[in-house]
């Protein structure tokens, strides 16, 4: 369904749309707060942007270092050019190792791949242990959000899926409460897993090793009980050096939630004794988008989040509208280069308001990209006709001064003289839920002019 | 068929963009300091939920450890730090991480502390398991007074990653925001941190 579609089922429930809205502001307050309280705020983005540029630039040597680095340290690496590869891997990683519980850590890339559905399949039990994601996962739903799963639930409804699936007390909504029905639950999932998985924030090249944030510790417990950890990460996860590790963690947290740093930033140098770590790198489409001079820069993300507690659109339209791995700003431009056809109304969930821009931590020129976007659905021929037609009349109009003024002053008489039923109908959308202005007796040109007679 | 790997390489040298240069960072002076790092750490660490205590020796970190009803109260407990606390568990005979699942509250060691964001880089090779940094119920980490630095960069400067299977920063105690934004403290890992900076470390 296009995002219009979803975004209207979303704010038909209006009290709920608002909450949303602001519980997402009150997210980029945060983070406001924190960017301002570093002076070289500016200075980090700058070169922390300067990093991922040079990265790309030199990405195939980069990736073989780090896989040979990794390969000293005892990591088996793998390779997957796409999300059936990743999958077929991981399960047959899994299968030598007679694994029937994994515990898995907040993974994008895994959600991208559908990796839960295709274990389960097979007969593994997956178990989500950030949560948020335990709460979707539940509810068989996907994240809403990639730093806040759940971010689309009130506490009611986490109590009565805590309920329904833990045995909680009914009508219980207290967050410490279910916080800590769900801290039993995992304990036990933790102490029974035979394996643990996760995401990869940070690969560097230098050392070979992997860097995972999380506040909960629900990675560094998945992966410090069973003796089998798999990381799983997009390519484009790579850095330099060790060092620069100080720009990004600086970077992350703040734009995330607003927080000086998450609370566990583990570095994973190989497996523990008598243990196998598995590092699982996937393509699944970034090399095309790494061809694409436009959109390069959008494999720079380094999923914070900041980009939708701040978007007017994602506020107000919810995650699920966006039907994708990743919403929001950030997402409208990577999903719709994967799925152009089923995506293709994303581009245009955005105002170009640009303010996903000055938040990036990583300065990617979302709103940017999200205008040329439109030019490359439109070239694919997967822009509506309607939406191509008015914006043909549009262009045709604006080209024209004499019809430009001649409309004009065709909406300013009948905007005063017609009843009410002739604008606000079916055919206005801009009537929908607001009245139009009052329109002036004059066209701005024509009080300019006025105003210059006064005063030469 | 070429493999996985050489496709995925290939196809990124097909089409690589410019070259651009890697900033060096050991050259930026600009980075944030303070000028009383140790009351930055206690501010920012009071901040994320844990407490910091800046006492003179081990034997006052012992007495304040003493105090607190999470560590009298805990049945399980344990301490790799001569003279702040004692064990009632004893790690020696621990081969399987699992036999930790009910330890109440550790005492481990710390390298140093970062003001700007009140974490402690911890490593592996001062714990016989790793799991110890996160499944007891409470944490103390001890940490020399004299290492706390101003910032981020600073630590890696000083430090060199990839020495150990796992070494990280710790923050606060372990916490999640997401039901509903709330903050609770005590999601997976400790529910409570106390961070010792202590002068004399002898």
């Amino acid at each position: 369904m296009p995002h219009p579609a979803l975004a209207q089922q979303f704010t038909a429930n209006r009290e709920r749309a608002q909450w949303h809205d602001k519980a997402l502001w009150f997210v980029r307050e945060k983070r406001d707060r924190m960017a301002a309280a570093v002076p070289e705020w500016e200075l980090l983005r700058e070169t922390a942007s300067a990093i991922k540029s040079h990265t790309q630039s030199r990405l195939a040597e980069y990736l073989e270092q780090f896989e040979a680095n990794a390969k000293k340290l005892g990591v088996i690496v793998h390779w997957a050019t796409d999300a059936g590869e990743h999958n077929r891997i991981v399960l047959n990683i899994l299968q030598k190792h007679n694994v029937q519980r994994l515990v898995k850590s907040k993974s994008m890339l895994t959600e991208e791949c559908h990796l839960n559905p295709f274990l389960e399949k097979h007969g593994i039990e997956v178990v989500d242990t950030d949560l948020g994601e335990r709460i979707v996962q539940f509810r068989q739903e996907r994240p809403s959000h990639i730093v806040l799963p759940a971010i689309h639930l009130r506490k009611e409804e986490v109590g009565e899926c805590f309920h329904e699936h833990l045995g909680s007390e009914k009508g219980a909504s207290d967050p410490a409460y279910l916080t800590e029905v769900a801290r039993q639950h995992l304990r036990e999932r933790f102490c029974h897993a035979d394996a643990g998985l996760t995401g990869v924030n940070f690969a560097i090249a230098e050392t070979g090793g992997i860097v995972i944030c999380t506040n909960e510790g629900n990675a560094d417990l998945g992966v410090s009980l069973p003796k089998l950890h798999i990381a799983c990460m997009g390519i484009e996860k790579l850095i330099p050096r060790a060092v620069d590790l100080g720009v990004f963690l600086r970077l992350l947290a703040r734009s995330a939630t607003g927080q000086p740093i998450t609370t566990y930033s583990s570095h994973f140098h190989g497996p523990r004794p008598g243990c196998e770590m598995h590092i699982v790198l996937v393509d699944n489409g970034r090399t095309e988008i790494l061809q694409m001079p436009e959109f390069r820069r959008s494999l720079d993300c380094i999923r914070c989040g900041a980009c939708m507690n701040t978007c007017p659109v994602y506020r107000r339209s919810g995650g699920h509208s966006y039907e994708a791995t990743v919403p929001g700003p950030i997402g409208s431009i990577l999903t719709p280069l994967q799925t152009p056809e089923k995506h293709s109304s994303l581009p245009f969930a955005c105002t170009l308001c640009g303010s996903c821009t000055d938040v990036c931590p990583v300065k990617i020129d979302l709103h940017h990209q999200l205008f040329a976007m439109r030019g490359f659905l439109d070239r694919k021929r997967l822009i509506g006709g309607s939406k191509k037609l008015s914006m043909q009349i549009v262009s045709g109009v604006l080209s024209r001064t004499w019809l430009f003024n001649l409309l004009g002053k065709c909406a300013r008489t009948s905007l005063r003289i017609l009843p009410r039923f002739m604008i606000y109908n079916p055919f206005n959308a801009w009537g929908k839920q607001r009245d139009l202005p009052t329109a002036p007796k004059q066209s701005f040109r024509q009080q300019f002019a006025a105003r210059s007679k006064r005063n030469p | 068929m070429a493999s996985s790997r050489d496709t995925i390489l290939s196809k990124i040298r097909s089409a690589l963009p410019q070259s651009s240069p890697l900033p060096d960072l050991a050259a930026v002076t600009s980075w944030q300091t303070f000028a009383e790092p140790i009351e930055q750490f206690t501010a920012i660490l009071k901040l994320v939920g844990g407490l910091a205590m800046h006492v003179g020796n081990l034997a006052e970190a012992d007495a304040h450890l003493r105090t607190q009803t999470h560590w009298s109260g805990g049945k399980n407990r344990c301490s790799i730090v001569a003279g702040v606390g004692d064990s009632t568990v004893n790690l020696d005979g621990i081969d399987d991480p699992h036999e930790l699942e009910n330890l109440d509250f550790a005492v481990l060691k710390g390298h140093f502390a970062v003001a700007e964001n009140a974490a402690v880089w911890v490593t592996d090779d001062t714990v016989p398991h790793r799991v110890l940094y996160f499944i007891p119920q409470h944490l103390a980490i001890v940490v020399p007074a004299s290492r706390v630095l101003n910032n981020l960069h600073e630590a890696y400067s000083q430090m060199t990653v990839g020495q150990h299977a796992f070494a990280g920063f710790i923050s606060g105690p372990s916490k999640t925001g997401d039901i509903e934004q709330s903050l609770v403290i005590g999601a997976h890992g400790a529910r409570s941190l106390i961070v010792y900076l202590v002068d004399d470390m002898r």
